[in-house]
């Protein structure tokens, strides 16, 4: 039934369509013609009316800012120019074009519409607006921000017997966001003198909402040419007024009327709390007053839970000055270190409790300091987008990008770093993980491929995830590829992990064929070296046939480590703590067994190890029992023997210095407590030039 | 208890549409065919809204909006009158005739229901 009436509605509009675009046409050869503009007129307003009637919303809300800028021509308040002719050509074939979609209740293209719309009304906007009853101060009407009006209603004493209950219209206000009501019962007569059958009371509204002005306006829509009825804005809550101290309660009442500037000032002389004073000295009522203080609570109210809920206003600084700032912290730390081992050293309980209390502010210091940097990683996902749409277009491939935990924040610098990195992983999984539609939909998957990023915090780092649904990684390829390039031996048995760690070989590309997206086998392997010097660590989860899962790991800031602080002869060395597996014993033993290889075995597994001693030509003897700290590194595990394991340690890195740039190996290095230089191990590149020197 | 509400329409398709829409609202529903069907049925019944045309044969929509204020029953019931955006002049004759709100043509079942409830309460 519904159908039937939808179907004789698209078929009336189409022929109202191509009589529009003809009206049109020769309504650019002759503009006045009064006639012609009737009929464009008449075929928007059949269009409009009843495309709502059978559920055409899109075609009907679009329809209408066509048919009230032809409403203007046709009132001779705006002429008709070859720009308006071609708008409403334009705007005529996106009517078409949603009525072709679908049933016409998908909205076609939307940013054709806005630009259409955008277009009529910048031309309407030029001619002064049609004088609507100034029942309403011109206040910006942006729905979307929280403003807060002052509405002040004021029902016709007759209203009852127009079958209106102004109670109905509170309750509907209530529903547009936070409100506060003051009934005004002063001219509510004696008993004896009343009349039931009329309204004696208006109501000032205190109500903060997000649904723009024209809502308010609404709910009086049936009552505004009858009652008194006052909307003005108090407060917005952008931020652009929050710098602003609340209203003063005499402010607020000079600014609603109620009392003039002279009484204020005359009240003001006096030291007493302001609204008692202002009703004893009878320039306004207690009512009003109290509605007044209603008013100030309310925006208080309002304005803290705003305050509360976001981080708020920001002001700008030159990312130089807080690298400055983190530097000097850093200084800071060192030094209060220092001050507490010497404390810890001597017997003076007053030095041992300035230490403690400079060890407890330099910590608040060191985080408020490293959070200023921190900024939500949502900006750079928002960029993704547009790169997932419009790389799909180029392949063919119809895939849509989800995202999760876009308010994650990370260091600066690091999400500068980051975004290198995650656009070649994103490439990669629409050029080779998310198959083409059809090649989806024969294998049983839905038309459409999905690309998902997220971030979460998890612990001292930030795990970014890139996961998408395609053809996942075929194990195979990448083996024979691998052997192929000489990356790996035939007879290497390796893990699913390390299998698939080999993409991040340099020079090791799968793509059957290159595209101008990726696949020229440089891509990896920069990936991975972008993430080493993040100090983070990537991971890869693929199931053929179903979809791949790329985990990157990221240190919050760069400026601090979480290390573990190791001993060997009398210098100190450090271990970046995200990749230290576990730490394990190395006995003369355990050497002796392993017949001059570099291998330990461990709960049944061979972990190779770097003997550090030797790698950094420390002399010295060896303790007898010596420790190996396992790291994991590209999915495998390698050992670092050092004399002993001091503990985990928090420290702010300096960099070497440009003498020392070239050293490999070693990414830095910091002062401990006691003053002594702890240099931080480049774990990857030491296994990386290990291996290269054996091979 | 349900509330009642009369729909007085000339048009067959019209007063079944409103009456299907404010049955599936939980609202019982009194149809009448015109301005004059309806003042006869509103004498002898309690309705608790009344939605009415304005262009009907024998008794026109402003005509039975006075009528019907007359009416103690009626005196402050919600009337609803359906408009055409054209009769602009229309809607302040009823407004003047004692009419709460309007309803401008053509509408949808959403739109009615939303009028219903602003009314209603």
């Amino acid at each position: 039934m519904i159908d039937a009436h939808r179907q004789a509605f698209k078929e009336e509009a189409y022929e109202l369509l191509s009589e529009l675009e003809s009206s049109l046409l020769e309504l650019e050869e002759r503009p006045d013609d009064a006639d012609l503009i009737g009929r464009v007129f008449r075929a928007m307003h059949t269009i409009k009316g009843s495309g709502s009637m059978f559920g055409f919303d899109d075609i009907a809300k679009f329809t209408h800012e066509v048919e009230t800028t032809f409403d203007m021509v046709r009132n001779g308040k705006l002429q008709v120019t070859t720009t308006l002719v071609n708008l409403t050509l334009s705007a005529r074939d996106q009517i078409k074009s949603m009525l072709d979609d679908a049933d016409g209740a998908g909205g076609g293209d939307q940013a054709a519409s806005g630009r259409i719309i955008a277009g009529l009304r910048a031309l309407t906007a030029s001619v002064a607006p049609v004088s609507a009853p100034a029942l309403v101060q011109p206040v910006q009407d942006q729905a979307g921000v929280s403003v807060t009006y002052r509405i002040r209603f004021a029902p016709a004493s007759d209203t009852f017997s127009c079958g209106s209950n102004p109670l109905n219209l509170l309750a509907e206000l209530r529903d547009l966001g936070t409100c506060t009501v003051v009934a005004q019962t002063e001219a509510l007569p004696a008993l004896e003198e009343m009349e039931p059958e009329l309204c004696y009371v208006c109501w000032e509204v205190i109500l903060t909402t997000d649904q723009g002005l024209n809502a308010i306006r609404d709910v009086f829509i049936f009552v505004e040419d009858d009652c008194e009825l006052k909307i003005d804005l108090v407060a917005r809550h952008d931020g652009s007024s929050s710098q602003e101290g609340y209203k003063k309660l005499g402010e607020i009442l000079l600014e609603r009327g109620d009392i003039s500037a002279e009484e204020m000032k005359e009240v003001l002389a006096q030291q007493k709390r302001f609204g008692e004073l202002a009703v004893t000295h009878g320039v306004t009522t207690e009512n009003k007053v109290e509605s007044a203080l209603a008013e100030q609570r309310h925006v208080q109210a309002v304005r803290q839970e705003k305050q509360n809920a976001e981080v708020g206003n920001s002001i700008r600084v030159p990312a130089e000055r807080l690298d400055v700032l983190v530097n000097l912290v850093g200084e800071l730390v060192t030094v209060q270190a220092r001050l507490s081992q010497t404390a810890a050293g001597r017997a003076d309980a007053e030095l041992a409790a300035i230490a403690e209390e400079v060890e407890r502010l330099t910590g608040e210091l060191r985080d408020s300091a490293l959070n200023i940097r921190m900024l939500p990683i949502g900006s750079t996902f928002s960029k993704f987008k547009r790169l997932v749409r419009d790389l799909s277009c180029e392949l063919g491939k119809e895939i849509e990008m989800t995202t999760d935990g876009a308010e994650t924040e990370l260091d600066k610098t690091v999400i500068e770093k980051l975004n290198d990195p995650l656009v070649h992983l994103i490439r990669n999984s629409i050029d080779h993980g998310v198959e083409l539609p059809e090649v989806r939909v024969a294998a049983g998957k839905p038309r459409f491929g999905t690309v998902h990023l997220s971030a979460v915090h998890s612990g001292d780092s930030v795990l970014i995830t890139i996961k998408d649904d395609g053809a996942g990684l075929d194990k195979e390829a990448i083996r024979a590829k691998a052997i192929e390039r000489g990356i790996i031996t035939a007879a290497a048995e390796l893990s699913e992990k390390e299998l698939f760690a080999l993409i991040f070989a340099p020079g090791f590309s799968t793509a059957k064929k290159v595209s101008s997206v990726s696949g020229r086998g440089v891509g990896m392997d920069v990936v991975k070296r972008a993430i080493d010097q993040l100090r983070g660590t990537i991971e890869i989860a693929s199931v053929h046939g179903e979809g791949t899962r790329i985990m990157v790991r990221i240190p919050l800031t760069l400026a601090i480590i979480e290390s573990l602080l190791v001993r060997i002869g009398r210098d100190f060395f450090m271990l970046p703590l995200s990749l230290v597996d576990e730490c394990v014993e190395l006995t003369r033993e355990d050497v002796a067994r392993a017949h001059g290889h570099n291998l330990a075995s461990v709960r049944d597994h061979l972990v190779p190890y770097i003997p550090l001693r030797e790698r950094f030509l420390i002399k010295g003897e060896h303790p007898d029992i010596e420790q190996i700290v396992i790291t994991e590194v590209n999915g495998a595990r390698v050992g670092f023997v050092v004399d002993q394991v001091i503990g985990e340690h928090q420290t702010v890195i300096k960099s070497l210095g440009r003498a020392y740039r070239n050293v490999e190996g070693i990414s830095g290095a910091t002062i401990l407590g006691d003053g002594s230089v702890a240099l931080i191990l480049d774990v990857p590149k030491l296994v990386q030039s290990v291996e290269a020197e054996a091979a | 208890m349900a509330k009642v509400i009369m729909t007085a329409d000339d048009s067959a398709s019209v007063r079944q549409m409103v009456s299907f829409t404010l049955k599936q609202g939980g609202y019982e529903v009194v149809e009448a065919v015109d301005g004059k069907d309806a003042l006869q049925k509103l004498a002898g019944l309690k309705v608790d809204m009344l939605i009415t045309d304005l262009n009907m044969p024998n008794l026109d929509g402003i005509g039975l909006i006075k009528g019907a204020r007359a009416l103690v029953s009626c005196k402050f019931i919600p009337i609803i009158m359906l408009t055409t955006e054209s009769q602009d002049s229309r809607k302040q004759e009823g407004k003047a005739a004692g009419a709460t709100g309007w309803i401008v043509k053509p509408f949808k079942p959403e739109q009615l229901m939303a009028v219903v409830k602003k009314v209603l309460g």
